[in-house]
Order: structure tokens, then C-alpha cells, then sequence
């Protein structure tokens, strides 16, 4: 595996005495757009900050590009950009200036045509002389994409990018987004919506507590997530599951009045059509039935609970 | 060397300058000429002169040095303090820049906003009193480091101020209680001797003299003490900002 991040057993304790990550370990991979999820205050902006060298670790090591975060700072923030939570943006200046300082900050000359190309791909052009305070919440959040963009960077970090953004707003994130690991940029985005992990990321990685839970290939997620359970309620309660039933590998409540069944959504044929037929053959008459879907919302809650 | 972020640092802090040029150039302008009007022709038509120098002449040092350690501390604190402000400073702390490109870029900016109306309050003196520089490269010596060390004052001030009350504290209730106890309107010899020991103790003292006696050759002390004294002051703030970016003090946490 090709590791252009990677955190070894990082530590963070702020003065106060809070541990905000406690010993995490975590490979980003080039190219892939991974998505950290977790509840507020589970330590994701802490873990990007301390990337990015905003705030600065207590212990263990983090790499950039084979080259360490503190001893080669200079070439390591080269190669970061970094879009914050908060939409932090230099209110009386334009996007144009405010593009341009952060490309100069990264070490840059500047290019007035790479910025223009930047400003277009965000829908920004036409507000290239705006005043940023005069842009709405969603355009300020591109301003900040643009500058984190302002130096080429190989890998991005979005902390929380479409928080507060409106349905459509959220959409076209995704599609930069995408574009952008279309670029070759590797994203590193973090989030509390569920649903906006399984949209963009290729993986996926639940943090709760300063630790990190699960990080698992969002494909192996939906697998997961495949699995459906229907149950049927008898009407007459069975002892054992007819021999002739034993091929759909049914599981019986104690009180002999459920059976449940586990199918794959994703297969050619769930068997679910096949197994009523066989039931009635059984001579099992059937109360009522549910069907039930494990989401990785559930796979979430119960990781979070469990750390709890 | 990121020598392309200390100019963007610079032409950044210079073009805020540039928005507010009224209130940045106007303002000094403006308070200058009416110290001109209340001290050099109401007082000083009854002082008519201090060791040789017209009244209204011997003030003009003082009234620059005045506003040169005004504007240097605000505009070096309020650089700085802006960005931690907004929250725009993450991108300062994320950025491949070293504690020293950074200083120069904000306290380059500073200083040379302080020098610029310095040299404007200069020329508006010209308006009111007619005088000759007698040593112009010690006056721009003077100038300079005064306000390159009264910058990075200010800069520790926004480094260290978390609102907008505490930003302005030490630049109202330290800096200009100095100036004026400083000598910039009398001279030290002026005071009973008492007050003339406990004035020894007022850095701003040497900073007037020195540059008083650039300009008219006459001083409080000797020009030596004053460039030594403002060495150290120099030398103190370096250091002082060395630490902050040393132990992160009030930017990483």
C-alpha cells in the first residue's frame, strides 16, 4: 500500500488534561478519498489539526509524503491544504487577494492562470472581485476550498465540509470532491453524516473518544449493509425447523414463535419467494412478517455505544 | 527561506493599510497639527525656547516619536490580532513558514506604516517651524529601530491579547503615559530632581533624546546610552518572541 499519510500511535493531551486521541494509528492512501466519522468531540479536527501543524502532538509520529511533520515542516505543509470547519475568511478582503496571499504563504509565485482555473472550477470567477463578506455561507465555503487549492496541494483535508449547507450546496461538494480525486488529490474529509460517507468516500473510518474504531473499505461496509433479516411470526409456535427448511439456514426464537431469516439484497435471488412457498409445504402458517436493514448508521451507533 | 510568504505577509498587511489610508495617514495628520496649534503657539510663545532650539521646533522630535510608538504598537498588535480574531490564523500556523518570516512580515509591515507617518508628520512640521536635521542618518537610524522594536511590542500585544479591550490597554494606559512623561514636550532638565531620577527610569526618555539630538545636537542623555538602551529594548522583544513561537504561547495549541 501506498501511504502518503501516515499517523503512528499519535497522542494528543491539551493543557487542560484533555485527551483529545489517544494512540492513533491510521495510513491514508494516495488517491482515495477517505472519510472520518464520529460524533463532536471525537477528536477528528484534532487529528487533521495536528497534521496540518496547527496544533502540535503530544506523542508518536506522523508522515507526509515519507517525510516527518515537525522535522520537515516546510515540505510536508506543501503538500497539504486544509479547508476548516468554521468559515474563517478575511472579511474585507477580495477572493482574488485572499487566493493569492494563500498561495504566496505556501512558498508560491504568483499564477494568475492557475488561480482563475481554480476560481472557475468552484463557480467563483464571476465573484473574483467580491468583497468576501458580501458572499453567502456556501460560496465563503468555496473561498476556503480555493485558497487550501491555492498551492496545488497532493492531499486534502476538508474538516466538516458541508455542515450547515443546504441539499443541493452539499451535492456539488461532492462533485468537487470527486473531481478533485479525479485530479489525483487524495481527500481526507471528516464528518457526522452518515450518509455523506457512503456517498464520496472509498473508505471510511469511525472515530469516538480520541480512537479510532473501525476503518474499512466502504465497499466492505456495504456488504455489511447487504445483509437483510426478515422475520416471520407463526401462528403456532414450532419446537425444531422442518428438515425441509434446514437449506435456508433459519434460526428459531426460544419461544418457538419467530424465525428469522438472513439474505443478501445484492444476490441474483434472495430466496425469500421460495422459502413462503416452503413454509405453507411445512404445514407453517404464518402471523405476520418484518424485514430489517442493518444501515452503517447501526453499525455506527453500536461502535459508539460499545465505546461508550 | 519562504521569501515569497514574507512578501505576501507584507503586500497583504500594506494593502489594509492602502484601504484605510484616511483614518491610517489622515487622522496623525490632523491630531499633529493641533499639538502644533496647543503647544507650539499657545505654550510656546510663553517658553519662546529650550537650550537654543524655538519651543516650537524642540517639540517636533517628540511629537513623532509619539506617534511612531503609537501606530507601531497598534499596527504591529492588530496584525496579528486580526487573523487569531477571525480564526483566519490556521492558515498562518498550517503554512510552511518559519516564527522569523512570519515576524518579518507583519512587524516589516507595521514598521513601515509607523515610519511612513513619522516621515509625513515630519514634512507636516515643516508647515508650522523652520529647522535643520543635524544628523539625518542618525534621525532615520533612530526612526527605524524605534520602530521595528515598538512593532514587535505590539505584535507580542496581539500575541497575547484575547479581546479587543486588552489590546488596546497597554498601548492607552502604557505607551502614551511614557511619551508624555517622556520628555517629548520639555526636556528632563526642565523637572525638579527628584522627578528627573525617576525619569531615568522611562525608556522612552533615551528614545526622545536620541532622536531629539539627531535633529538639534542637543540631548538628556548621551546619544550613546540612547542607541545602547534601544539595543536593548531590540534585543528583549526578539527574545520575548522567540519564546511565543518557541512554546506555541497563545497560537498552537
Amino acid at each position: 500500500m501506498n501511504a502518503i499519510v501516515s499517523v503512528q500511535n499519535l497522542s494528543k493531551t491539551y493543557a487542560g488534561g484533555f485527551q483529545a486521541l489517544k494512540s492513533v494509528s491510521l495510513d491514508i492512501k494516495e488517491g482515495e478519498i477517505i472519510a472520518l466519522l464520529g460524533p463532536n468531540g471525537a477528536g477528528k479536527t484534532t487529528l487533521i489539526s495536528t497534521i496540518c501543524g496547527i496544533t502540535t502532538p503530544s506523542s508518536g509520529t506522523v508522515t507526509v509524503g515519507g517525510l516527518d511533520i515537525q522535522k520537515d515542516y516546510r515540505e510536508t505543509r506543501k503538500l497539504i491544504g486544509l479547508v476548516p470547519q468554521e468559515l474563517t475568511v478575511e472579511t474585507f478582503e477580495t477572493v482574488t487577494a485572499t487566493v493569492r496571499m494563500s498561495r504566496g504563504l505556501f512558498g508560491y509565485k504568483p499564477d494568475d492562470a492557475y488561480i482563475e482555473k481554480v476560481l472557475k472550477s468552484l463557480s467563483l470567477w464571476d465573484k473574483k472581485d467580491t468583497q468576501i463578506r458580501a458572499l453567502s455561507g456556501g460560496m465563503k465555503r468555496r473561498v476556503l476550498i480555493a485558497k487550501a487549492l491555492s498551492h496545488q496541494p497532493r492531499v486534502l483535508f476538508l474538516d466538516e465540509p458541508t455542515a450547515g449547507v443546504d441539499v443541493e450546496l452539499r451535492k456539488d461538494m461532492w462533485n468537487i470532491v470527486r473531481e478533485l480525486r479525479d485530479d489525483g488529490v487524495t481527500i481526507i474529509l471528516t464528518t457526522h453524516y452518515i450518509e455523506e460517507a457512503e456517498e464520496i468516500a472509498d473508505r471510511v473510518g469511525v472515530i469516538n473518544h480520541g480512537e479510532i474504531l473501525l476503518v474499512e473499505d466502504k465497499a466492505e461496509l456495504m456488504k455489511k449493509l447487504g445483509q437483510k433479516t426478515l422475520e416471520i411470526d407463526l401462528q403456532e409456535p414450532a419446537s425444531v425447523i422442518p428438515d425441509s427448511l434446514s437449506k435456508y439456514q433459519l434460526q428459531l426464537s426460544e419461544s418457538g414463535e419467530k424465525l428469522t431469516y438472513t439474505y443478501d439484497t445484492n444476490a441474483d435471488r434472495t430466496g425469500i419467494t421460495a422459502l413462503l412457498t416452503d413454509l405453507g409445504k411445512a404445514g407453517l402458517v404464518m402471523k405476520d412478517l418484518a424485514t430489517s436493514q442493518s444501515s452503517l448508521e447501526d453499525i455506527f451507533v453500536n461502535l459508539v455505544k460499545e465505546d461508550a | 527561506m519562504n521569501f515569497q510568504a514574507v512578501k505576501s505577509i507584507y503586500i497583504y498587511e500594506m494593502s489594509r493599510t492602502a484601504r484605510t489610508l484616511f483614518q491610517s495617514v489622515v487622522s496623525p495628520v490632523v491630531s499633529t497639527s493641533l499639538y502644533f496649534v496647543v503647544f507650539g503657539a499657545a505654550i510656546g510663545s510663553r517658553i519662546q525656547s529650550v537650550e537654543g532650539v524655538s519651543y516650537g521646533s524642540f517639540i517636533v522630535p517628540g511629537l513623532i516619536m509619539l506617534t511612531l510608538l503609537q501606530q507601531a504598537v497598534s499596527n504591529g498588535s492588530f496584525g496579528i490580532y486580526f487573523p487569531k480574531f477571525t480564526g483566519t490564523i490556521y492558515e498562518l500556523l498550517s503554512a510552511p513558514v518559519s516564527f522569523f518570516e512570519v515576524i518579518l512580515g507583519y512587524v516589516g509591515a507595521a514598521a513601515t506604516k509607523a515610519i511612513m507617518i513619522g516621515l509625513i508628520i515630519l514634512a507636516t512640521s515643516y508647515l508650522f517651524v523652520d529647522m535643520t536635521i543635524l544628523h539625518p542618518f542618525w534621525m532615520l537610524f533612530f526612526l527605524l529601530v524605534t520602530a521595528f522594536t515598538f512593532a514587535l511590542l505590539g505584535f507580542i500585544i496581539g500575541i497575547w491579547a484575547d479581546n479587543f479591550e486588552k489590546l488596546q490597554l497597554v498601548p492607552l494606559l502604557v505607551i502614551t503615559p511614557l511619551v508624555f512623561l517622556g520628555g517629548s514636550f520639555y526636556s528632563i532638565s526642565m523637572l525638579p530632581e527628584g522627578w528627573q531620577t525617576v525619569a531615568m527610569f522611562n525608556p522612552v526618555v533615551y528614545l526622545v533624546s536620541g532622536f531629539r539630538w539627531a535633529f538639534f545636537g542637543y540631548s538628556d542623555v548621551d546619544p550613546l546610552i540612547s542607541v545602547a538602551m534601544i539595543g536593548v529594548f531590540f534585543a528583549i522583544m526578539v527574545g520575548a518572541i522567540w519564546w511565543i513561537f518557541k512554546t506555541g504561547y497563545h497560537l498552537r495549541t
